[in-house]
């Protein structure tokens, strides 16, 4: 296998593909097919944003190339290498390029380090050289970067609020300058008034830094504001990858228009327009999808080939998508 | 003299109404002094009328709610007048709260798991309020919670009766928590953020399902998603530090806002189609601390329209036009927020 040379340019700066994870299930040779072979690439300085609903998978893809979980098969290139493959004090080596913000802040944080503790950890693992002074000084400085002051150094994660618990796990996970960012939820749980200050923080620091960043979402405002692509996952398959324009206004996939039309929308004459749910069902049990397309038992678009075969990715228009019936619904 | 005081001479006025709030405090005594979680507020609900109420966390919607129920953690200091159908619930004794409680007034929460029992089949579980509280026979019970059941499109009722709790989707324990709410032919259903834990496409439907059983009774829905309101309310008010910030009806509120509050948060939704910020409106500061409360405004310290007036005293929730209510001494036009 031949290893690209690491920042070329138009090389992406993650490409994931054919990731599968499954997890094995009580009971005789019962395996939870989590993620099933999931492709994409994202470029370098870009946001990939990847949307499903719960069971979807988009977390399990998220810790998988984090090395939280063991993938089944694939690869992730990354910096030259695979990443799923590197193990002991190569993997510990790599770390310091990829990290993650989590969506519950105050869970995410030692609740017996300080914040000048849970910022300079990283530093101490893997800036050893730095003194004392040194280390103090870059904290301080992601400390203002982030909107925190340095009076809050000394204060331990219970004493802020949700929206300042997560200005200090992104003060970690940048201190280090890593190239690729990881945001698992990193906004929902949080209050409205403060889901977008954290939204903007998060898109001044990535270009400021030129972090790539995967967000991983249930919010689909939320991934409209942040990301350059979309990825939408559906029972661990990928439905729909598209530049953020194509997706929001000519979504192809049937899966992706319903979920855009099923979320509220602040405007009740419009609201009122639209009376019954886009989807009936729920998604249905990872342990016995349904086959040829997962989505077909809730696509009102769905036909006799789409339970005889497995819709291929392939381009319609801007995006790429699984739907045997694309081109027919325009 | 603030609106909150004079609140409570206006008790009889609601004698068509179902619910009517007035002056309602409720206050919890903590480490750090006096929580004032709702801070006098007046609230009316008609037969039949959907009612939504948004907040974040902290602003009282809750504590609201759970006033109504006589629900509150114990301590609460509850003052004011809350009257269901005239008749006074504050200081009811539980011999009446009890028998108003899921036979007259109803409540379901975000999370259905905190109203079932894990243990026991739904069947039991579905008819347990009927037979408390009608003493209906069993077949009664069962006939009645098949139609519930069915009311809520539940597929396969029969089949369900059997079944645990944890052997159902999220989307339809939500469905069998509102079957068992409904199932006495409540007056009122109070929904605690009863979507908000549920995937968009399973909302769409919860909020279908609700827009449908209006018809059977009147709903407060709370929550703190301004989009789920816009879907199904006739009416709204806005929280904030357990005060009444805005009411209106819901289109005139959305199309006329006029508190710096509400209009921050519509501005911070990212919309789903045109044009698209390049950066977020967003509201700085946090969320106040309810034991910590400045005397004026509790808005004043992230406002864009503060000016003197507002450290002085709360603004008194007064009318703008006609059924428009709003609490903000600023008088000019909104539009800052950027």
């Amino acid at each position: 296998m031949s290893v690209p040379p690491d920042g070329m340019a138009g090389t992406p700066a993650l490409a994931v593909s054919d990731l599968a994870v499954r997890f094995a299930v009580s009971g005789p040779k019962r395996w939870l097919q989590a993620v099933d072979g999931v492709s994409f690439t994202v470029e370098r300085g870009q946001t990939l944003g990847v949307v499903g609903e719960s069971g979807s998978g988009k977390s399990t893809i998220a810790r998988a190339l984090l090395r939280l979980v063991p993938a089944t098969a694939g690869t992730a290139r990354f910096r030259g290498v695979d990443l799923l493959a590197l193990e002991g004090p190569t993997l510990r080596a790599m770390r310091e390029h990829f990290q993650i913000i989590f969506q519950d802040p105050l869970a995410s944080l030692d609740p017996r380090m300080s914040v000048a503790e849970i910022i300079e950890e990283p530093l101490r693992e893997f800036r050893p050289a730095l003194d004392r002074a040194a280390r103090r000084g870059k904290v301080l400085a992601m400390l203002d970067r982030v909107g925190l002051a340095s009076a809050h150094l000394n204060r331990f994660p219970h004493e802020f609020s949700g929206g300042q618990a997560q200005r200090i796990g992104i003060a970690r996970a940048l201190m280090l300058q890593p190239e690729l960012l990881v945001c698992d939820e990193p906004i929902s749980a949080l209050d409205v008034s403060i889901k977008s200050q954290i939204a903007n923080l998060l898109k001044d620091l990535q270009l400021e830094f030129g972090i790539t960043v995967l967000f991983i979402a249930h919010d689909l405002a939320a991934v409209r504001f942040s990301c350059d692509r979309i990825l939408v996952l559906y029972l661990g398959r990928v439905m729909e990858i598209a530049p953020r324009t194509a997706l929001f206004e000519t979504p192809r996939h049937p899966y992706t228009r319903a979920l855009l039309q099923s979320v509220p929308v602040a405007d009740p004459a419009l609201a009122r327009s639209r009376r019954t749910a886009p989807l009936g069902g729920e998604i249905p049990s990872p342990l016995a999808p349904p086959s040829g397309c997962v989505f077909r038992t809730r696509c009102p678009f769905a036909g006799p080939i789409c339970g005889e075969q497995v819709p291929r990715l392939r381009p319609v228009g801007a995006s790429l998508v699984a739907c045997h019936r694309a081109e027919e619904l325009g | 003299m603030s609106a909150a005081l004079a609140a409570p001479e206006q008790t009889e006025q609601g004698a068509a109404g179902l619910l009517a709030i007035r002056g309602l405090r409720v206050a919890y005594r903590t480490e750090s002094g006096f929580l004032r979680a709702v801070d006098g507020v007046n609230l009316d609900l008609a037969p039949g009328e959907f009612l939504g109420v948004a907040g974040e966390s902290g602003s009282g919607k809750t504590q609201l709610l759970l006033s109504v129920m006589g629900l509150n953690a114990p301590g609460a200091r509850i003052e004011g007048s809350i009257r269901y159908r005239g008749q006074e619930l504050v200081g009811a004794g539980e011999r009446v709260l009890g028998s108003l409680r899921g036979a007259r007034i109803a409540m379901i929460f975000q999370d259905p798991m905190t109203a079932l029992n894990p243990y026991l089949p739904i069947g039991i579980q579905l008819t347990e309020g009927l037979r408390h509280h009608q003493g209906a026979s069993r077949s009664a019970a069962r006939r009645r919670a098949l139609e519930l059941l069915d009311a809520v499109h539940i597929p396969e009722p029969e089949r369900r009766f059997a079944q645990h709790p944890h052997e159902l989707s999220g989307g339809m324990r939500q469905r069998i928590v509102i079957a068992m709410a409904l199932i006495c032919e409540p007056d009122i259903l109070l929904a605690d953020e009863p979507t908000t834990a549920l995937d968009v496409t399973v909302q769409a439907q919860i909020l279908a399902l609700l827009r449908e059983l209006r018809t059977r009774a009147a709903i407060v829905l709370v929550t703190h998603d301004l989009g789920v309101i816009a879907e199904v309310a006739d009416r709204m008010l806005v929280m904030y530090a357990g005060r009444v910030v805005e009411e209106a009806g819901v289109e005139r509120l959305f199309e006329h806002t006029r508190h710096p509050y509400t209009e921050a948060l519509r501005r911070s939704i990212v919309p789903l189609e045109g044009p698209l910020p390049e950066r977020l409106p967003s509201i700085g500061g946090n969320p106040p601390n309810p034991a910590a409360l400045p005397p004026g405004c509790a808005f004043a310290p992230r406002c864009a329209y503060v000016f003197d007036r507002c450290a002085s005293a709360p603004p008194p929730l007064a009318p703008v036009a006609p059924g428009h209510l709003r609490a903000c001494y600023y008088d000019g036009p909104l539009g800052r927020i950027r």
